[in-house]
């Protein structure tokens, strides 16, 4: 004890509680008279809806209360503002909310919504994106005058004629699919009203105070009358930042029934009904100059965002970062256009654009290298960003390592590559990312509270609006107090998940909890030591700056004989005539800019980078690819616990490696084929490579303690390192993921009958 | 819905319960005992998030009808450290102390199936593959299993 938090293994305040099975998550909390809600949903992908008959499911013994769209507030929910709560005259999409039960117990609820009987009158369906813009197609929502959701556009520089510049220009299509975050707990909302009409709602959602507001123009009730408490979260991965109709359905008849009612959707549901990653297709140029600089970069977005907009309506603000800023290129342009289809609903997932853009630039990037006739590594670093620098883009680039990382990667085909087996070849493949590190202003605020509390006994309390959904906030806040107050960190106790009791946080997302909570965390903290030390400072009748706080105590500098335990203090400053607690607030929102609709701005207060090496074995009798091993290295700033950032590595990693190799979701006349963890393609434990991974250190001047942002930065590399790895092996160029084996065996064989037809 | 009575000893405790044809084990420990460490991630035997120990051997809880586990004897995460002295069994120990868990949805059936997996493979010292080939019915989202292996391989070999 005494030395510093900051860098240390610490395990999560909430290990015990989670390795024992005491932790309560969603689906494990119970209120007293809870009634069970589901919603039935619709079996079209677009269909009018002719008639509902509630009659049979009223009868069901146990049924307190059934909706329906006739029932319901009009709004229209989600951050596209187009999400009915119930729909009364139309659904569009499989699995659209229809009507909603509220029963004493599940088996009544689930017999009950089987005896509704609802009469459709199916339409066309519009499946695919390029046939929803087509002059012909019903339109979706008729509010609208097409199926374009909006457009958007990125530029800089003067991409048509750098294309002309450019020595060098390959032009690919990719075809980047559906995936889900599923987060191993399914979605669950319980809302409950008090004697007073106050409203509380429990909660998985990643952002609590937005939740709340939306919530409130959802049910047409004040905002202020709502609270919002989260329970433990069995992940989230983006599946819980914007509002969804279930959790509206659940406050409806919690209010018509005047009992709390719970939602909880099993495996299937979740496939069903949550939001899913945007499948996109890309048309993209990327051109370069002789001398090995990267020129210009030209991508054409078409993204599916399915019936309803939610977070699909900001995604293209990501993608074009990473189109106009990761290297540096001198022109760049990105176009998108946002379709509505009957497909299923779209929204964020780890990464948030992130994946699916650096999956196209990076395979680019690999390919201009060959094109060029130069080392995919050496082109790479070429051109990588630099420290203090600004891109053509508007993001300031302050730290930057990502050269370093580079390096540090690239040095794994310098280790002896075993042989390949008969049968089997091997190769390795690069690629880099950019991801924001210090925030991302998605709204006006991307602030955070935190409020520390030191008690008469010395117990330290972080109050936070931060989200805590395993990524370990509990502990980062919690190292970062017990470090400025030099306390142990079992006297510091970690509160979140109230919006009734915590200061404003817009939720984790965007990688920005330790940057931006943390950096709330420290101000907090500084505050209340600066009460501490002053009290302190009367009592031992020396000058503050004399002062340094270890231990639990307060000793005068260089004498350590003359010191005072924090409790001691803190009696002394609160039981006296005009005496004082300490509570000190911090709030910080970082200095970044809300980017407006030409997407160029500072969106993040400071940037982080990585690179990866990966390496693989292609069967080429079964088209199997297996992942030998990964190497990350990723300048992430200061590192404030180890074992949390390789978590978050390890883990961005696994979800890369599927998004690769095997996660996907079928699609057919708009309904998931699917819907459950068996079929979907998760990586086991036993499918996993050994993960090497470095972490260069550098110092961000506004990151707490240096720190920036982790969360999303293993994700995005991994796809298309795995797809420059296996042309590395094998000499075929996938334009699709994830590289299933069939995938893999089609592209090997027209290879070889191209050979054999150019010979 | 018919009932049916049925005893279980669950953690040493002997319960007497009265539950319904089509419910499982693992919705009479969640609802019925209030054992809400066992989780439920899919209800089809694809996640691992529900294993408990059913007369010794791990098992999917939602899998097993609760009818066809009359006079089991059930160990669930909350029992497991009841079989050591310490306040935490090694596992739970090494699981909080290397980071093996995020959101922790998974660890309860993550432990009991590795508390399994230490008897079910007598070699010592364990490998790696053997664990990660016998863990490959307990899905993780977070993790990445990087950590978990090393956990249980800490507790296997010491
Ligand atoms: S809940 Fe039993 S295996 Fe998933
Ligand atoms: S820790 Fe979240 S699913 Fe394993």
């Amino acid at each position: 004890m005494g030395d510093s938090w900051i860098g240390k293994r610490v395990p999560k305040r909430d290990a015990a509680a989670k390795t024992t099975g005491t932790i309560i998550y969603g689906h494990d909390l119970r209120r007293p008279g809870m009634l069970h809600g589901k919603i039935l949903r619709s079996p079209f992908p677009f269909a009018k809806i002719i008639r509902i008959n509630t009659e049979r499911a009223a009868a069901v013994p146990g049924v307190k209360a059934i909706l329906t769209g006739e029932d319901v507030p009009d709004t229209r929910i989600g951050l596209g503002r187009d999400n009915p709560i119930l729909n009364r005259h139309v659904v569009r999409r499989v699995g659209d909310e229809v009507a909603a039960v509220a029963a004493t117990s599940m088996d009544a609820a689930l017999e009950a919504i089987s005896l509704i009987d609802v009469t459709y009158e199916p339409l066309p369906a519009i499946l695919d994106a390029s046939e929803a813009l087509k002059a012909e197609a019903l339109l979706i929502h008729d509010t609208r005058t097409s199926n374009l959701h909006d457009k958007r556009s990125y530029v800089h520089g003067d991409p048509d004629a750098a294309l002309l510049e450019a020595d060098v220009v390959v032009e690919d299509t990719f075809l980047i699919p559906y995936v889900a975050p599923t987060p191993m707990e399914p979605s669950v909302v319980i809302a409950e009203f008090d004697a007073d009409g106050e409203l509380t709602v429990y909660t998985t959602n990643q952002a609590p105070y937005l939740m709340q507001y939306e919530l409130g123009q959802a049910v047409e009730m004040p905002p202020g009358r709502i609270r919002i408490k989260q329970t433990a979260i069995g992940g989230a991965f983006g599946r819980g930042l914007d509002v969804y109709p279930f959790e509206a359905v659940a406050v409806l008849l919690a209010q018509a029934t005047r009992q709390p009612v719970r939602i909880a959707y099993d495996r299937q549901e979740e496939f069903l009904a949550a939001p899913l990653r945007q499948p996109v297709k890309v048309t993209i140029k990327t051109g370069a100059l002789k001398d090995g600089t990267l020129w210009v970069r030209d991508a054409r977005a078409l993204l599916d965002i399915g019936a309803y907009a939610s977070l699909g309506t900001v995604i293209p603000v990501v993608m074009a970062q990473v189109v106009g800023s990761l290297y540096r290129v001198p022109h760049a342009r990105y176009e998108a256009d946002l379709v509505y289809t009957n497909n299923p609903v779209t929204g964020a997932m780890r990464g948030f654009g992130g994946p699916q853009a650096t999956l196209f630039v990076e395979a680019q990037m690999d390919r201009l290298a060959v094109a060029l006739g130069m080392d995919p590594l050496s082109f790479r670093l070429q051109n990588a960003n630099r420290p203090d620098e600004t891109t053509p883009q508007g993001l300031k680039i302050s730290t930057c390592g990502l050269k370093e990382c580079l390096e540090m990667v690239g040095s794994m085909r310098d280790k002896h590559k075993e042989p390949s087996p008969p049968g089997k070849r091997r190769g390795i493949g690069f690629a880099a990312t950019l991801n924001v590190g210090g925030g991302a202003r998605m709204h006006r605020s991307d602030g955070s509270g935190v409020i520390v509390k030191v008690d008469d006994f010395g117990q330290v309390t972080i109050t936070t609006g931060s989200t805590e959904i395993g990524q370990g906030t509990d502990v980062v806040l919690s190292q970062i107090v017990a470090e400025t107050l030099g306390v142990s960190i079992s006297a510091v106790r970690f509160v979140n998940g109230d919006t009734g009791v915590a200061p404003w946080d817009v939720g984790a997302h965007a990688s920005r909890t330790t940057f931006v909570a943390g950096n709330a965390a420290l101000q907090a903290a500084e505050e209340a030591r600066r009460q501490i030390l002053e009290t302190a400072a009367e009592l031992l009748k020396v000058d503050t700056g004399e002062l340094v706080m270890r231990d639990g105590s307060v000793y005068v500098r260089g004498r350590p004989e003359l010191g005072l335990p924090l409790d001691k203090i803190m009696r002394a400053r609160h039981f006296r005539k005009d005496g004082q607690i300490v509570q000190a607030q911090g709030w910080y929102d970082p200095p970044n800019e809300q980017v407006g609709s030409d997407m160029v701005g500072n969106l993040s207060a400071t940037y982080s980078f990585g690179a990866q090496a990966i390496e693989v074995e292609v069967d080429t009798e079964t088209g199997q690819v297996k992942v030998l091993r990964v190497r990350t290295a990723n300048d992430v700033g200061r590192v404030i616990n180890p074992m949390l950032v390789e978590g978050q590595l390890e883990g961005g990693i696994h979800m890369g490696l599927g998004y690769a190799l095997s996660e996907t979701l079928f699609v057919e006349g708009g309904q998931v084929q699917n819907n459950s963890f068996r079929e979907y393609g998760i990586f086991t434990a036993f499918d996993m490579p050994p993960i090497e991974i470095q972490n260069l250190e550098t110092h961000d001047p506004l990151g707490p303690f240096g720190a920036k942002g982790v969360g999303e930065i293993g994700v995005a590399p991994v796809a298309p390192a795995v797809l420059n790895a296996i042309y590395d092996a094998v000499g075929i160029r996938l334009n699709r993921i994830p590289a299933r084996p069939e995938m893999v065996l089609d592209a090997l064989e027209t290879l070889q009958s191209n050979d054999r037809t150019s010979r | 819905m018919s009932n049916h009575p049925i005893t279980l000893t669950v953690n040493k405790s002997p319960y007497s319960l009265s539950v319904a044809a089509h419910h499982t084990l693992l919705d009479v420990l969640r609802d019925d005992l209030g054992l809400t460490g066992t989780n439920e991630g899919c209800r089809m035997g694809d996640c691992g998030a529900c294993t408990v120990h059913l007369n010794q051997l791990r098992v999917p809880s939602c899998l097993v009808l609760a009818v066809n586990a009359d006079g089991a004897d059930v160990q669930t995460i909350e029992g497991l450290a009841g079989e050591t002295t310490g306040e935490h069994h090694p596992l739970q120990e090494a699981f909080i102390n290397r980071g093996a868990l995020q959101c922790g949805f998974c660890t309860p059936g993550m432990i009991m199936s590795a508390a399994a997996i230490l008897d079910e493979i007598p070699e010592r010292p364990l490998s790696e593959a053997a664990i990660r080939e016998a863990l490959a019915g307990n899905l993780c989202r977070c993790t990445g299993y990087a950590k978990i292996i090393e956990a249980i391989l800490e507790v296997a070999n010491g």
